[in-house]
Formats: structure tokens, C-alpha cells, sequence
């Protein structure tokens, strides 16, 4: 599942000078050596953990769970739509919070983090917006309506895929960064948008049906695959960034060791 | 006291947030009004559209309201009374109903109001509500008269989200 080969753990060259070594608190995840060492024990199991989780939620939603009494069959594409939603906001929240840590504490790995989490991002809200357009054709009479879910869930995909352009578009990693990180800071205002905007404003799409867990307006029957599948998709999401965030530091060593390597034999020559 | 890079750096990212939350706050309240995707029957009355503007009306279809007839070059056509409580708008339509559409559920049509006060609509969407219920469910609180579907919401979710009646559906 790895497919890149790890480092001896004993590398020498941490990726950055400024990674606090040795220090408390958050500072102690902030160093790319620490990330890789854990990563590599824990990604094997999330992967397994997270396939389980989603092959069983799946089966459970798809063949063991009652159709609605009005949607009939079709309310399943839920099962796919509303994990979506959630993973589109929740993984724009880390988002959010690694451009934070990258700009107040300039983090190494917050970063890395954020680069590796947009193109994710951008899928999964890519999926929600395609699967609420099959659910919405025979439901409503229509795939797309521009009212205040919709556009709001738009304009985060448009984010996703602006972050990132953004952090890819400088020569400058650095930079790209740091502009990345300022835009991302900004959509988040987007977020509450998302949430109320079924409350705020008349909107063709329904309000929530599980606000609280005492008492959603959802059979139990529909919501516990529900939730099922939405952990399923969440530690898949995971397990997904996780593997490229590991792929982006050993590339990022890779690339530094060739550039050492390049000089060495510069100096000898 | 001199600040830290860091301090200062974590109060211009607090700052500019408060300033943009607070911003977008204002803006939002601002547009709430013309940020609606639908109006309501008890809203025309006060804005007015008047006769020449396409408008979206939403609300409930009335019960007992639904006649549908074929026009005479045979397309369908569904007369039904749009409704949100204390105002009423008779509607026509010429077209295919969605899936959802029933008496007591919501729906957004898109079109003009005639002189007569009627509206012809254009299009017709039918908005889903919040419940997500098996048929079993829905049978066994019809059949109970806990509810009917044709007056509007069900009863709270709490009575029956986590009900488990016999099946009454044959075959898988």
C-alpha cells in the first residue's frame, strides 16, 4: 500500500533547520523524522481498519438497509452524499487549522499538510456536489438549483481547487505557502456559510436531519449505516493524506540528499 | 513590552479574522432578503412582483387541492393550491411532476402570477424534508393516524426513529 520505500530510520538530515527537536506539546508532531517513524507503523492499519470500516457500512447501506418510504432506492446515494458533505467541511476545518500553524508557528509539516490535503478535498466535495445532482434529478426535477446550499458548497469547491492551484503556481515553495495558507484562512468564513444556510435563507435543499444525536429525523435503520459509512469514508480520507503527506517528506529528503550529493561531487571535481 | 514574532503574527491572523467574520457577517444580514430562493404565499402580498416578473413561489401543496388533466394536445397538466399557512396561491402547471410531488409536501415553482391572481408556473421542483423514514414506519403511523402525509411534517422524530414495526413488504 506504501509503494515508496522508508528511509533507514536513523536518516541524518531533518527536513527542516528550524524543526524543534525534542520539544512539548504540538512541537513534538511538527518534526518530519517523528511523522515518518510514526506514520509508518500506523498507516498499514489505518489503511486495513479504514477499508474494513467502508466495505462494512457500505454492505450495510447498500443491501441491509430499509428504502425510504417516499425516495424508495434512491435515498442511498445518501450514504455517499452526506459523508461527502461532512468530509468536504470537516477536512476544509484541518485545512484551515494547518494554515493556521503554518503561518503564526511556521510548522514544517503544516505545510506539507496542506499542499497534500487540497487535491483530497477537492475530490471529496467534487463527489458530494455530483452525487447531490443524481439524488436531486428524480427527487426534485432538477440537477442543479442555485440557492444558498448549492452556491455555498460551490464556492468551497472552487476553494479546494484554488488552494490547490495557489500553492503550486510559485517557484518558491515557501511563498506558495504562504499564499495558500491566507486564502485558505479566508474561505473558512465559508464554512458557517455552509452549515446555516438551510437555516438563514430559504433554499430548495432540506435542513439537516441529524443535528443532535437524540434525536434525528432519520430512522435509526438509515442512520446507523449512516454513520458507519461516514467513518469508513473519514479514516479512508485519512489514511489517504497521511500516505501522500509521507510521500511528500520522503521526496522533499530525496531531493535534498541528490542536491548534497550534486555539491559533494562538485567540490571534488 | 516588545511582542514576539509569533504573538504578533497570531494577533494580525485573530484580528483579520474578526474583521472578515464580522464583514461577512454584515453582508449576509444585508442581502438576507434578496438571498431567498423562494418567495411564500403570505410574502407576495408585500413584495409584490407584479404581473410581468418570473418569481419562485414555495410551500406546501394543500391538501386535496391536486386535479391533473390533459391538456388538448396531450401533454399533462396538474392544478394544485400552494400554501404556507395563513395565504394561499392557486397554481397551474403544464409538464412532468417530479418524483416527490404529493399533496403535503413541499415544493419551488418558478413562474409569473397572472392578473386573476393565479400563478402559472414554468417549473415545478419538490423539496424534500428533513425525514428520512422506512415504509414500514410510515405505513404503521398512517394506519396508527399518527400522521397523514397529506396535512404535512410527520410528528416529532423522536416518536418514531427508532420504531420497529412487522414488515408488512413481500419479498426481499
Amino acid at each position: 500500500m506504501r509503494g515508496v520505500s522508508t528511509p533507514a530510520p536513523s536518516s541524518p538530515r531533518p527536513l527542516a533547520a528550524t524543526a524543534p527537536r525534542g520539544g512539548g506539546g504540538l512541537h513534538r508532531f511538527a518534526n518530519p523524522g517523528r511523522f515518518l517513524r510514526l506514520t509508518d507503523r500506523l498507516l498499514p492499519w489505518l489503511w486495513a481498519l479504514a477499508v474494513a470500516v467502508t466495505g462494512a457500512g457500505a454492505a450495510w447501506a447498500l443491501f441491509f438497509s430499509p428504502p425510504d418510504w417516499q425516495q424508495g432506492e434512491t435515498v442511498r446515494i445518501m450514504y455517499v452524499h452526506v459523508p461527502m458533505a461532512w468530509l468536504a467541511m470537516g477536512g476544509y476545518a484541518g485545512l484551515a487549522v494547518a494554515s493556521l500553524m503554518s503561518l503564526i508557528w511556521r510548522h514544517p509539516l503544516a505545510d506539507v499538510a496542506a499542499r497534500e490535503l487540497s487535491p483530497v478535498g477537492a475530490m471529496v466535495t467534487a463527489l458530494c456536489l455530483a452525487t447531490g445532482s443524481l439524488w436531486g434529478r428524480p427527487m426534485w426535477g432538477t440537477w442543479w438549483a442555485w440557492d444558498a446550499r448549492m452556491t455555498s458548497v460551490l464556492v468551497l469547491f472552487f476553494l479546494w481547487v484554488g488552494h490547490a492551484a495557489l500553492v503550486r503556481a510559485f517557484d518558491e515553495e515557501e511563498r506558495g505557502a504562504r499564499a495558500g495558507a491566507i486564502l485558505a484562512l479566508i474561505g473558512a468564513i465559508n464554512l458557517p456559510v455552509i452549515k446555516w444556510s438551510v437555516d438563514w435563507f430559504n433554499t430548495l435543499h432540506q435542513s439537516a436531519s441529524v443535528t443532535r444525536i437524540s434525536a434525528p429525523g432519520m430512522h435509526v435503520d438509515m442512520l446507523y449505516p449512516l454513520l458507519v459509512c461516514a467513518l469508513g469514508f473519514t479514516l479512508l480520507f485519512a489514511a489517504l493524506v497521511l500516505a501522500r503527506v509521507r510521500a511528500a517528506v520522503m521526496e522533499k529528503r530525496l531531493r535534498q540528499m541528490q542536491l548534497a550529493q550534486a555539491r559533494r561531487q562538485e567540490g571534488a571535481a | 513590552m516588545k511582542l514576539s514574532r509569533k504573538k504578533r503574527r497570531l494577533w494580525i491572523v485573530v484580528l483579520a479574522g474578526l474583521g472578515l467574520g464580522t464583514a461577512t457577517a454584515l453582508t449576509l444580514t444585508a442581502f438576507q432578503d434578496n438571498l431567498v430562493f423562494f418567495l411564500a404565499p403570505s410574502e407576495i402580498a408585500a413584495r409584490n412582483p407584479g404581473p410581468e416578473r418570473a418569481f419562485r413561489l414555495g410551500g406546501l401543496v394543500e391538501a386535496g387541492s391536486l386535479v391533473k388533466n390533459t391538456t388538448p394536445d396531450g401533454r399533462p397538466e396538474a392544478r394544485f393550491r400552494v400554501t404556507d399557512g395563513p395565504a394561499t396561491v392557486p397554481v397551474t402547471y403544464v409538464g412532468v411532476l417530479p418524483d416527490l410531488f404529493r399533496e403535503g409536501q413541499g415544493v419551488v415553482t418558478l413562474g409569473k402570477l397572472s392578473p386573476d391572481g393565479e400563478f402559472r408556473a414554468s417549473e415545478v421542483l419538490a423539496r424534500h424534508d428533513e425525514t428520512y423514514m422506512p415504509p414500514e414506519v410510515a405505513d404503521a403511523l398512517k394506519r396508527t393516524g399518527h400522521w397523514d402525509p397529506k396535512e404535512g411534517a410527520p410528528p416529532p422524530a423522536a416518536s418514531w426513529n427508532t420504531m420497529q414495526p412487522a414488515p408488512v413488504r413481500q419479498g426481499s
